[in-house]
């Protein structure tokens, strides 16, 4: 027992000294001051996916470097985290507060009532309708930034199909709920403009947040699909989707990358990737927030904003024909002189 | 009365496993170039320095308390309990739906025991269920626990995702009446945190737990059970009962645990409300030394970490708390005697 007490007072004892050491270059904890804060809350495990959340990590790095904002960063640890970590912020009295994924939806407006005079935005927010349909506008100083993913999943899935040579494509779904449907519901239109006679083979790994997350279960529906005879498949996954790129791989067929250009995971088997902007949807909202000119409401960002679309670069240009580019375009300059009605909806 | 060396030999080896993960944490902390004075500093002001910060601990406290007293019934009986995750969520469904049935205006404290009941039930079945398996099979609850956890959780998510949920969202419909009040109604300071009077239940909870280990004669059988079956067995306790008696009231437990975030917080069930909370229960308990005090301040502890990992993520990674308590969780492990009594009973199992 003695021993046990002298080691108690010996470890007590170093890290008390310990506390003491102040490394250089050590940051001091931020305040709030004149400098522009900026405050992003992700979602629980969201960090590293290599699209969405990262997105909206690279948009905010790029304020920090350019605007010379101070960005900090949250990641929560479980569900109640989430409001816990805007909260934090937003008493911190930060500029603007970001809360990554349609998740924080209630979360942001509840806090968005409480702080009138910070600013929220909430990418992917789900914004309601009330029972006759109309639309439940957001709190004033609330910003939903919302995209057009239906847009550019249409050119994925013209292209898609342009590409197949047996006629026959897939898609693989994260979480099957309206804003994935919105991806799912474009792309099979899009395959049908250019193909009516192609088929869609169509999957969604699970029904909850989880499946976004799960490679194994991607790989698993990919493989399937390649074996009914797809040799195209468009993912809109999250990290899932790195299974697909896998299973590409492994029987040489082709798959398309989402939110960021995916291209290195998979070279050589990444046809394209339909890109979704969060980075500048980001970074417009944090410089709108420096120019003072930040107004809360809903941002849609399509084709014509040039907030989603594909990568058509040196690294995927053997694997896309001149005439399909050209087509890609023409229904491109379509869409956004709407003459082509692009569905959201299944 | 509890002798001196009694108390030191529960006492010292959490205070150790304490130390040793500061130790750790200051590595870390200078790893990544900071200080460890003004990261512990920014730790403490953010959870303990203010009413908002405080709150947040005492939410997480309050579920960590139940799930910790869960285990700990579980541990005294001589068994491990891991299923409290699925407990737990499955208590917070039931109440949620059955306050789903419920229309608006019937005052909550008629209906709290109406919840209360709901949620233990709910936990209960899904702990009673492997403790039923264990004394008529002989099926290892360890192992029961966790595949029930997967059954149980995956059953939830479908009910959520196929009925309940409101679109667009992953939780049910606001519960009309019998929501509980915030701390904030009686004491503004705690205004925008989570902690409700939920906190109360759990003290409670604490206080009958001890008195039904250590007062009562069934806890006295539970007890006995757990240090020795055969020998209880002999001395005319029903093992067999008390196994699956024991593991009803460590889901119940957990079960109610689930009312903090439905009746408490949010007003309704959500897909994953409480995640990782069931199996920190774990960590709360052997940390707690299976003592309903122990478990309280574990809990706090535990809390503290988990809030106050959000308070320095502008300095640190959130990462570096999660090693913290691995690291507690370690070394209490390695040093507590239940653990080896467990280890001990594993290998007797596999030899034979």
């Amino acid at each position: 027992m003695r021993k046990l007490l002298i080691l108690v007072g010996a470890l007590f004892v170093v890290h008390v000294a310990l506390l003491f050491v102040r490394p250089s270059g050590a940051a001091q904890p931020p305040a709030a001051g004149d400098a522009l804060d900026i405050g992003i809350v992700f979602d629980v495990g969201g960090r590293g996916d290599k699209s969405f959340n990262d997105g909206a990590y690279n948009g905010a790095e790029r304020a920090a470097k350019e605007l010379g904002a101070r960005v900090r960063f949250v990641e929560p640890g479980d569900g109640s985290d989430r409001e816990a970590g805007l909260r934090l912020l937003a008493a911190e009295g930060v500029d603007l507060v970001i809360g990554v994924g349609f998740i924080f939806t209630d979360d942001l407006t509840q806090l968005a009532r409480e702080y009138p005079n910070t600013r929220f935005a909430g990418v992917d927010y789900s914004v309601g309708s009330d029972k006759d349909g109309k639309v439940i506008l957001p709190p004033a100083n609330l910003a939903a930034l919302k995209f057009r993913e239906e847009e550019g999943s249409y050119l994925v899935g013209s292209l898609a199909a342009l590409v197949s040579k047996s006629k026959k494509v897939g898609f693989v779904g994260g979480m099957n709920f309206p804003l994935i449907q919105k991806f799912e519901a474009g792309y099979i239109a899009g395959v049908q403009h250019v193909c009516p006679k192609c088929t869609v083979v169509s999957q969604y790994a699970g029904v909850t947040p989880e499946a976004f997350r799960n490679p194994g279960k991607g790989k698993e529906l990919a493989l399937s699909q390649y074996q009914q005879g797809v040799d195209v498949i468009f993912h809109a996954s999250g990290s899932t989707g790195l299974g697909v790129f896998e299973a590409a791989r492994q029987t040489g067929h082709l798959a398309i990358g989402v939110d960021a250009d995916q291209y290195a995971e998979a070279p050589g088997y990444i046809l394209t990737s339909m890109v979704k902007g969060v980075d500048a949807a980001v970074f417009d909202a944090i410089k709108r927030t420096k120019e003072n000119t930040f107004k809360g409401g809903i941002y849609q960002f399509g084709l014509a904003e040039q907030g989603v679309g594909y990568v058509y670069d040196e690294h995927n240009k053997a694997l896309i024909p001149a005439a399909v580019r050209a087509q890609l375009e023409q229904i491109r300059a379509e869409i956004i002189a709407g003459r082509i009605k692009v569905p959201s909806s299944r | 009365m509890m002798t001196r060396e009694k108390f030191e030999e529960a006492v010292l080896p959490p205070v150790v496993a304490l130390l040793v993960a500061m130790l750790v944490g200051d590595a870390l902390i200078l790893l990544f170039g900071q200080s460890p004075g003004a990261v512990y500093r920014m730790l403490l002001e953010g959870t303990w320095g203010n009413a908002y910060g405080l709150g947040q601990v005492l939410y997480k406290a309050t579920t960590l308390t139940f799930t910790g007293l869960a285990v700990a019934i579980g541990l005294r009986a001589g068994l491990f309990n891991i299923g409290a995750e699925s407990q737990l969520a499955a208590g917070g469904f039931m109440a949620a739906v059955v306050g789903l049935a419920i229309p608006a205006g019937v005052p909550a404290l008629l209906l709290l025991p109406v919840y209360f009941l709901a949620a233990a039930l709910a936990g209960g079945a899904v702990g009673a269920l492997p403790g039923w398996l264990k004394a008529r099979f002989g099926a290892h609850e360890v192992i029961t626990t966790i595949m029930l956890n997967f059954v149980v959780l995956a059953l939830l998510n479908y009910l959520i995702s196929s009925r309940f949920k409101v679109p667009d969202t992953l939780h049910t419909r606001e519960l009309a009446s019998g929501r509980l009040p915030r701390l904030d109604a009686f004491l503004p300071a705690f205004h925008g945190s989570a902690a409700n009077v939920v906190l109360l239940l759990a003290l409670a909870a604490a206080v009958l737990v001890g008195w039904f280990l250590f007062r009562t004669r069934a806890g006295f059988e539970l007890r006995a059970t757990g240090l020795q079956p055969a020998a209880a067995e002999y001395g005319g306790v029903k093992v067999g009962r008390v196994w699956w008696h024991a593991m009803a009231i460590s889901g119940a437990l957990a079960g109610i645990g689930g009312l903090n975030y439905v009746l408490g917080y949010k007003g309704y069930y959500e897909e994953g409300f409480a995640t990782g909370a069931g199996f920190l229960g774990i960590a709360v308990a052997l940390v707690g030394r299976s003592h309903p005090v122990g478990i309280v301040l574990a809990a706090l502890l535990f809390a503290t970490l988990s809030q106050g990992g959000l308070a320095v993520n502008a300095l640190v990674p959130k990462q570096m708390v999660d090693v913290l308590q691995a690291v507690v969780i370690i070394a209490v492990a390695t040093s507590v005697p239940e653990v080896r009594r467990l280890l001990r009973g594993f290998r007797r199992s596999n030899d034979a």
